[in-house]
């Protein structure tokens, strides 16, 4: 007959053995099931003397403790084993591309008037709106354009079939009366009427129509009334967002003297980058100036005591050269392949 | 305008290279907008003349010539010009010299003679296109001196962009006035000194309309040779200011005008009867124009005529059948003064401009007339002989522009500019100017001379001391303002959240014309009254949108001819339509619509997904996505761009903000569209409101959900069964949802099934099987008494 470590050594190497859960409970039930071996043992102790049982019973149990550390051993291996086996057949190849659909994204000058607005947010402009069909009124009269002014002439107008004073806007300035006019309306009670700061994104209309013009294009208006505010400080706004724009320090801004008829003085400003494709060429960005007094009065604050500073930008222009884009018309035919390119 | 820098630097010299000189002037408000050389470069050619011009001995075509360089011995040059003849001045390329595109002469052999030199051709020196022979110089150009300075040929043709409001500088001695203003250098203008009359012959002139035309002189010249030719110094200038030479009578008015900037005109006295009338149009009356225009004149058209009839529309054009002619031996000259109001806007309105209209709607000195008709009565005289009369001028003096003074604070200058401006500063830049500056206490007053139209306020002084100080001399300075937080409504959105949303959702932005063709209006929006541009740049862009629809399908049909198959896209713009009391524009409603079409399939193309076509309903989840979570609420709808079984209104909060719906198939036939997209459109003020959460309590009862399966008749819509369950809905119930929709096999096919989830639950205790029983038999009664329902699988 065996000993007992024989037994146990026996049991082990069978459990090793059982490659699967079933093959273990079958050799579990060899050594420990109601006919197995060690069982029958435990049943033939009651033959033995009393003192020779105890002793005996004591090296059973000793070998039956060993044989269920065993397989419980063998049967946590089992599970992991079997655990790794499912792991390893659901893997996936997680090179595969992710579900769900593409994301669209916003158009390019869209990009820039995002921007534009958040500068200028940053320092307290609002952003206003006016409408696209305009009053002869607002877009020429009340910015010191008389009928029959040559400035007039620097505008090629879209005007409506049966309408003398309506037209498409031809800027974003017509915005300023708009506003001046509303915050003057709403403030005017006040000793001191709070500062008007907005720009006033929006699309344009003029007849013009080539490779470098849009009968339809972008403008951002912007204003700044107060009673202390200058030339220098026009200067100081327009050079930090265009350097916060194009992110760089890398940038010449200049002021050059021009003529618009609701500004005096009136500048167009330039930008040269000091390095990268359009190094050291000076491009014309923006026109600005001190609002005409003749506007500040049509707007409703009396020139004496206000002052004001005044732009129109090109955010087409602006986003041309951020992104590099060289044609304008690409901005508005609509292309996927083009503006899928900004997202 | 175009001038020549020789001839600016006549009156001027600013001691600047061209460069620099360029830059000046732009950034004195005379933006330089093109600095072309008068020639390319080349070097080593001279003035020579062909002594001997003989056959070539081994080619007919070729000419040997001896040619005079100046070099003190004749030198031997093969040449192939057809014109090249014994006695000739030519240009002649020495060897060593190098020609336009770095072309070096060297010694040759041509044909096996020796060739020291090329005589040259106005195309090979790159003067002109004329490559017909060589370029014949005029019998006494000096042999020997270099060709660039015989023709000044080291100038640079500078073209400014004016702005409207400087007018004074529309003439050499404006620009230079100007130079010698900003660079301090010494101003010499050409001497004018009259001509005294040596004949006695006048023509009266009235001045019918005095506003208009308050100045006018003329004289007649008498005995003219109008076919001498115009002397080559004053072709050079013209041609480099980009005026062609014509003959030497018209060549002097324009050569005045552009001097001085005083608009001449010449009429042929012997076609001119009686005295000069400047007036107004008798009614139909007709003029026939320089340019073979017939205009009949509007009334506000202001007029040269004589006592028969109209000549010539003043300070726009002369008349044809009363210029001068090569004929013409008596000259009548015309120099006077219109006000800019009697000629502004009159040229465009008959099609054109001339150099005159431009002038005169601008603004000229109303003191330059005599003198300018001096400086012309001399210049003719010297280049066509014949005999001046007496200056005839008609003058209005109430009705030449005032200048009246304008006063200039400087503390307000300083205050506008932000900088600091001492008073002797200011006067000092006013005064180089040519403004006479008084002072009365504190102010300045200042009178603008009679070349300047545009001083008139404060501001204008205020813009010249900024120009004259420079604009780089004003500091950038980071402005102080009051420091006020913005408004930020948090029931508003910004738009950006829209345009992120729909971007997130898969559309791409686009930006679209305004004006659309008139065909979509009328298929895509049944508009048969359209918003008609007056002017528009072509006939497919005649007419305002009324919907952003018909641009989006058109992205459509690009992109798909372009391979593209699965098209999302949206725009954020205005529509237009007619409404009498439109804001703020009387007459226009232009609301900002949001707009969006998908088209292709609802996925990109991927493995993990079926491919199938977008649909209704998955636009409809992007509009419901980009509301939530406020409701909308879908209503049946016909419309004539949409299929018309799948097409709705959108509701927000009881009001119609907008449609959705597949494109008619007709329309996607006939504009090629390839397969039917599912587009919408919404007043982008709707999709702008948002909810400012407010906070409920939440149960801590359990809730029960019960499943509701009615069978209704087809046409009953899930938004009607919800509503009609909603309204019955006991306290208890909490939320009612459709979970599934089933026709077909099992259940009668004019009936549909609508399957509910309904959550019951209450917030102080836990419910009963009772009440939650009642709770559900009141749903059925109320759905079968007003739906007509039956459960599902009772009594089937």
């Amino acid at each position: 007959m065996e000993t007992l470590d024989q037994l146990v050594q026996q049991a082990v190497a069978d459990f090793a053995a059982a490659v699967d859960g079933a093959a273990l409970e079958q050799a579990k039930a060899r050594y420990l099931g109601k006919s197995g071996s060690l069982t029958e043992r435990l049943k033939a102790l009651g033959k033995l003397a009393p003192d020779e049982r105890r002793e005996a019973g004591a090296a059973i149990n000793r070998a039956k403790d060993a044989i269920e550390q065993a397989l419980d051993a063998r049967r946590q291996a089992l599970r992991e084993a079997a655990l790794l086996a499912q792991l390893a057949a659901e893997a996936l190849d997680v090179t595969l591309p992710g579900r769900g659909g593409a994301p669209g994204g916003l158009h390019p000058v869209s990009r820039t008037l995002e921007r534009v607005e958040a500068l200028f947010g940053s320092i307290g402009f609002i952003v206003a709106d006016g409408p696209e069909i305009e009053t002869d009124w607002h877009n020429f009269t009340a910015l010191n354009t008389p009928e029959n002014h040559p400035a007039r002439s620097m505008h090629d107008t879209f005007y409506l079939e049966g309408h003398d004073d309506v037209l498409l806007r031809t800027h974003t300035s017509p915005v300023q009366i708009r506003a001046m006019q509303e915050h003057v309306a709403r403030h005017a009670e006040r000793e001191h009427m709070p500062e008007l700061r907005l720009i006033a994104p929006g699309r344009v209309y003029r007849v013009d129509s080539d490779a470098t013009h849009s009968p339809m294009f972008h403008q951002v208006e912007g204003l700044w009334v107060g009673e202390n505010v200058s030339f220098a400080d026009l200067k100081g706004v327009i050079a930090d967002f265009l350097r916060k724009f194009f992110e760089t320090e890398d940038l010449q801004v200049r002021f050059r003297p021009s003529f618009f008829p609701f500004t005096e003085p009136s500048a167009e400003i330039d930008v040269a980058f000091m390095s990268g494709a359009l190094e050291g060429r000076w491009l014309e960005i923006a026109g600005c100036g001190m609002v005409h007094p003749n506007v500040l009065r049509f707007g409703g604050f009396d020139p004496e005591r206000y002052t004001g500073f005044a732009f129109g930008m090109g955010p087409d222009r602006l986003t041309m050269l951020r992104y590099g884009v060289n044609d304008l018309r690409l901005f508005f035919e609509g292309d996927l392949r083009f503006l899928s390119q900004f997202r | 305008m175009q001038f020549s820098e020789q001839w600016l630097r006549t009156f001027v010299d600013p001691q600047l290279d061209s460069a620099a000189l360029g830059h000046l002037l732009t950034m004195a408000g005379l933006e330089v907008e093109e600095a072309d050389p008068a020639a390319p470069a080349f070097t080593g050619v001279v003035i020579a003349q062909i002594v001997e011009a003989d056959k070539h001995p081994n080619a007919d075509k070729l000419k040997l010539c001896k040619v005079d360089a100046g070099t003190g011995e004749l030198l031997q040059i093969v040449c192939g010009a057809p014109n090249a003849a014994a006695g000739m001045k030519v240009p002649c390329a020495r060897v060593g010299a190098r020609l336009p595109g770095d072309f070096a002469i060297k010694e040759a052999k041509l044909r096996g003679v020796e060739s020291f030199g090329m005589l040259c051709s106005a195309r090979e020196l790159g003067l002109s296109d004329d490559h017909g022979g060589l370029y014949a110089l005029p019998a006494d150009a000096p042999v020997g001196t270099d060709i660039r300075d015989y023709l000044g040929l080291d100038d640079t043709l500078f073209t400014i962009k004016l702005t409207p409001n400087r007018a004074d500088c529309l003439s050499l001695t404006g620009v230079a006035r100007e130079l010698a203003a900003i660079t301090g250098r010494p101003l010499h203008l050409p001497a004018v000194a009259p001509v005294v009359p040596s004949i006695e012959a006048r023509r009266a002139i009235v001045l019918d309309a005095e506003d208009a035309c308050p100045r006018y002189c003329g004289r007649i010249l008498s005995g003219v040779d109008a076919r001498a030719p115009t002397p080559e110094w004053m072709v050079r200038r013209l041609v480099r200011s980009g005026i062609r030479s014509i003959s030497a009578l018209v060549d002097v008015t324009n050569y005045v005008m552009l001097e001085l900037g005083q608009p001449l005109h010449a009429f042929d006295n012997t076609k001119l009867a009686g005295a000069i009338h400047v007036r107004y149009p008798a009614a139909e009356e007709q003029v026939v124009l320089l340019n073979e225009q017939t205009v009949t004149p509007a009334a506000d058209t202001l007029l040269i005529a004589d006592e028969s009839r109209a000549l010539a529309l003043a300070g726009i054009m002369g008349g044809e059948d009363s210029g001068i002619t090569l004929e013409t031996t008596d000259v009548f000259l015309e120099s006077a003064f219109f006000a800019p109001a009697a000629i502004a806007g009159r040229a465009r309105a008959y099609g054109f401009t001339s150099d005159a209209s431009h002038r005169f709607e601008r603004g000229v000195d109303f003191e330059l007339a005599r003198t300018a008709l001096e400086r012309a009565t001399q210049l003719v005289l010297e280049i066509c002989g014949g005999a001046a009369g007496p200056v005839e001028e008609a003058v209005a003096r109430d009705h030449l522009p005032a200048r009246p003074a304008v006063r200039l604070r400087p503390a307000r200058a300083r205050r506008l500019l932000g900088i600091h401006l001492d008073d002797a500063g200011i006067q000092a830049l006013l005064e180089r100017v040519h403004l006479h500056v008084a002072r009365e206490g504190e102010d300045f007053v200042v009178t603008p001379p009679s070349f300047r139209f545009d001083i008139e306020i404060e501001e204008d002084l205020i813009e010249e001391l900024a120009r004259l100080h420079g604009y780089d001399n004003i500091p950038a300075v980071a402005p102080q303002g009051s420091l006020m937080m913005l408004a930020s409504a948090e029931n508003r959105r910004p738009v950006w959240d829209v345009r992120h949303l729909l971007a997130g959702r898969g559309y791409q932005e686009v930006v679209n014309f305004a004006f659309v063709e008139e065909a979509w209006e009328r298929d895509f929006c049944a508009n048969e009254a359209p918003i008609r541009l007056a002017n528009p740049i072509a006939s497919q862009l005649s007419v305002m949108r009324s919907s952003l629809i018909p641009g989006l399908a058109a992205n459509l049909v690009t992109n798909r001819k372009r391979q593209i198959d699965r098209v999302r896209v949206f725009e954020i713009g205005r529509c237009f339509e007619r409404k009498a009391d439109g804001v703020p524009v009387a007459g226009f409603h232009q609301l900002l619509m949001v707009a969006g079409l998908a088209a292709g399939s609802a996925q990109p193309e991927q493995w993990g997904e079926r491919s199938r076509q977008v649909d209704f309903y998955d636009v409809k989840g992007d509009l419901e996505a980009l509301f939530a979570p406020r409701t909308l609420r879908f209503e049946r709808l016909s419309h004539p761009a949409l299929h018309p079984g799948r097409a709705a209104t959108v509701r927000l909060d009881g009001r119609n903000i907008g449609i959705i719906g597949e494109l008619h198939p007709v329309w996607v036939q006939r504009y090629d569209m390839g397969s039917a997209p599912v587009v919408f459109e919404l007043e982008l003020d709707a999709a702008l409101g948002a909810v400012v959460p407010a906070y409920a309590e939440i149960s801590r009862m359990p809730a029960v959900t019960r499943d509701l399966a009615l069978v209704v008749a087809l046409d009953i819509s899930v938004a009607r069964a919800l509503e009609v369950l909603r309204e019955a809905a006991p306290a208890v119930v909490r939320e009612i949802a459709l979970f599934d929709v089933y026709h077909g096999k099992g259940i009668d096919p004019d009936r549909k099934s609508l399957a509910f989830r309904v959550l019951m639950q209450d917030t102080q205790r836990t419910l009963e099987d009772a009440e939650v029983d009642a709770a559900v038999s009141v749903l059925v009664r109320q759905a079968e008494s007003v739906l007509g329902a039956r459960l599902r699988g009772s009594g089937e």
